[in-house]
């Protein structure tokens, strides 16, 4: 057992603090509930600064354009990137989609996607979810038909995020109608400017503008393909299993919740006591700080299994379902111990936290992120424990 | 960083876990629970033998010299096992206060007998103990409730305070257990858990009977308290695993409606539910002990292992007792053993709400 980071680790750590401190100041920072595209593009400033260091991908392998190190490091960035409230962008390229071209994708394929997404360059997105497709993902609809040196696309995803910043959308669609349901479905990479997709705006309750994705007739070359056609579905399985630690979103929980302590440390609404010290106020946080460890430790059980070889599984729903009702617990906490004040907005007068409070509690209504919570129990019974389908 | 357990530790636990099930089956733990001590001498030869009673103490005891990390993943198979007994009280929380408070002569007296399992060890530590000083030394009155095993133990740790106005601090003194001035009444509870009030009047401490300087106890307490509060959240988390795997089983083979009620989410999401709850179970047990190896501060890291292995075992039990439902409510069905069990280290070294309110900020 060891609980340390190693030498190197913590000053890794030390020297990308000093850039955050340099690089990001409290006004840039992101607020929940309210992503302007200001701070989108600050986000993606942010992280070409890194990608020039070889932060940005320090855990993929150097020959891919990474740093080399592992996922303990990568953890260590995005723990760090969310705890200073750097705006999120281009996490799905980073997390999944280079991560997946690296085990599935042809020499060409890796030329071609991998420095990109390493240098910051590009923006992906994700099309999984459709309109009639959600927690059953295997019996999705969208059509690729194969034709001649194409395949001619047609149908819609769901639930797009970060499409109307996005180069390209990593996609499972249906190739094979006559196959069993999972043994029917390939992996593409499309190019987001390919004539015949369009986006309907569908805007989110946590300020993110999404978008549902048309596919009318859009014809992809063979080489978007990744992988083997018809193995997609369990290509995207292992994928999902690549960038699972969570603790990017651990982080930008923890300090908000870190801030509310704080807060109610130096906060006296009735002019008594500060709010910390009322008993009921003191034993909620203990009992969130409790679950704040809890959601951490889970979180580094995942990356230290990936860091150690092990390919987690149940154990990433674990900490995912973990961290997703301890948001919402923590959210709910706030909102309750805050009263009217909470739920003020960013911008209004006696908003406490900039806002933040009210923005998280819209935040954690995200309780569907790679599955729903009950997918998730479904996965940890099911993989995990070996209960029956 | 690594969370894994070492070559030596797997080892220790698979050998851990045989010698278990082999040697203290559940058979074994209702007929200790039916017996006043709450006590097999036979297994308690059987472990002492095993080296288990000094496994993190000091090789010129006749210890292995282990961390409390070694001693966590040994008491997480005990606490699975149900292992009845005073491995706890006497092992842990009575062999560190005697390791860090006592003189050589004390600790050549008193720990090779403790490791060997001739001698048992037990902790007084009520609020009401007060030591005056008088003219033949120390003497000591006042009640303890809640003593375990003080029925077999061999001596008595008190964890004591002055009378009034003497000294601040508490003073760590022994009491043969055969102390005419001494009186021990059963306090009967929960699944005949062996608990005593003990009541002193005016009991002679002899120099040799006080550990450490008189008046500065509280620290080498406080520490001991810590370890065996690791310890007891690492047998709450065997038992809380061993739960989920007889239940996962139950459920996997119980057949209503037609198929396996474990076909069912309902019964699937507490499983995946106690499931989380015991891997964070697990990284805080650990953490907490590996902070304590490292010989840093660790009383937060302590008291949230504490306060969730609290929750932790009321989910186990709600979850066991709902699982398994009719046939957990006779006595005859293993369940009840775990949730009573669970109730009793709850309710020790300090409660959930206790814990809790130690790490309000």
């Amino acid at each position: 057992m060891d609980f340390n980071f190693t030498p190197q680790q913590n000053q890794f750590r030390e020297e990308l603090r000093e850039f955050l401190r340099d690089e990001v100041p409290v006004e840039k920072q992101e607020v929940f509930g309210l992503l302007t595209e200001e701070q989108y593009q600050f986000g993606r400033e942010i992280n070409l600064k890194l990608a020039e260091r070889n932060w940005l991908t320090i855990g993929w392998p150097e020959e891919h354009g990474g740093g080399g190190k592992g996922p303990i490091e990568q953890g260590i960035l995005a723990e760090d990137l969310g705890y200073w409230r750097v705006p999120k962008s281009q996490s799905i390229g980073l997390g999944i989609v280079g991560p997946a071209i690296m085990v599935f994708g042809t020499q060409d394929q890796k030329d071609r996607y991998l420095g990109p997404i390493a240098r910051a360059e590009v923006e992906y997105c994700q099309g999984f979810s459709e309109p009639n497709v959600g927690s059953d993902l295997a019996s999705l609809e969208l059509r690729a038909e194969r034709d001649g040196d194409e395949y001619v696309l047609n149908g819609s995803k769901m639930f797009t995020s970060y499409a109307f910043h996005a180069d390209y959308m990593y996609l499972l669609a249906r190739t094979d109608p006559d196959a069993q349901k999972h043994r029917g479905i390939s992996m593409f990479i499309a190019d987001l400017k390919t004539p015949g997709i369009s986006l309907t705006p569908l805007p989110y309750i946590n300020g993110e503008m999404a978008a549902q994705t048309h596919f009318d007739n859009v014809r992809l070359p063979l080489s978007c393909l990744i992988g083997e056609e018809n193995r997609g579905w369990y290509h995207a399985m292992t994928t999902l299993d690549f960038e699972r630690s969570g603790l990017w979103r651990y982080a930008n929980v923890r300090r908000v919740f870190d801030d509310f302590v704080e807060f109610c440390q130096a906060s006296a609404p009735d002019g008594g006591q500060p709010l910390a010290e009322h008993p009921l106020v003191r034993h909620q946080m203990a009992q969130r700080r409790l679950g704040m460890e809890t959601w951490k430790l889970l979180c580094w059980n995942v990356a230290w299994m990936q860091s150690s070889g092990a390919v987690p599984n149940s154990e990433a729903s674990v900490a995912f379902l973990y961290g997703s009702e301890e948001r919402l617990r923590f959210a709910e906490m706030a909102m309750e111990l805050l009263g009217p004040y909470a739920t003020l907005r960013h911008g209004s007068p006696l908003a406490p936290l900039l806002g933040n409070i009210e923005g998280i509690h819209r935040e954690a209504m995200h309780l569907h992120g790679a599955g729903t919570t009950e997918i998730h129990r479904n996965i940890i019974a099911q993989r995990g424990l070996g209960m029956p389908r | 960083m690594d969370y894994g357990l070492t070559q030596e530790q797997q080892i220790l636990r698979t050998a851990a876990r045989e010698f278990l099930e082999a040697e203290c089956p559940t058979s074994l733990v209702r007929e200790v629970e039916g017996s006043s001590e709450g006590h097999s001498p036979d297994l308690w030869r059987k472990i002492a033998g095993l080296g288990w009673l000094g496994i993190s103490l000091p090789d010129r005891y006749g210890g292995t010299g282990g961390s409390l990390t070694d001693q966590t993943v040994l008491f997480e198979e005990i606490g699975r096992a149900l292992t009845p007994g005073p491995l706890l009280v006497s092992s842990v929380l009575a062999a560190h206060i005697v390791l860090n408070a006592g003189s050589d002569r004390q600790k050549d007296d008193l720990l090779p007998g403790i490791i060997s399992g001739d001698l048992v060890l037990t902790l007084a530590r009520g609020e009401k103990l007060e030591t005056a000083s008088g003219d033949g030394g120390l003497t000591l009155s006042g009640e303890s409730p809640f003593v375990p095993h003080s029925g077999l133990a061999d001596r008595i740790i008190c964890a004591t305070r002055p009378a009034i106005g003497a000294w601040p601090d508490t003073t760590l003194v022994i009491v043969d257990s055969q102390d005419e001035r001494m009186t021990k009444t059963l306090m009967e509870s929960i699944a005949n858990y062996p608990q005593y009030l003990l009541e002193f009047d005016d009991v002679t401490i002899s120099g040799d009977s006080v550990l450490g300087v008189i008046a500065e106890g509280q620290s080498v307490l406080d520490l001991a308290v810590q370890r065996a509060t690791v310890i007891q959240c690492a047998e709450t988390l065997g038992r809380a695993q061993k739960v989920l795997e007889i239940v996962v089983e139950y459920a996997n083979n119980r057949v209503a409606f037609g198929r396996p009620i474990g076909t069912f989410q309902a019964v699937q999401h507490r499983c995946a539910d106690l499931r989380v709850a015991v891997d964070g179970g697990r990284m805080l047990t650990y953490q907490a002990a590996w902070k304590l190896d490292q010989g840093l501060l660790a009383g937060d890291e302590v008291s949230m292992a504490k306060a969730q292995a609290g929750s932790m075992s009321r989910m186990a039990t709600e979850a066991g007792h709902s699982i398994f439902a009719g046939i957990s409510f006779t006595v005859e069905h293993d369940m009840q053993l775990y949730s009573a069990r669970a109730k009793i280290a709850e309710s020790n070294l300090g409660d959930t709400e206790y814990h809790l309110d130690q790490l309000a900020i």
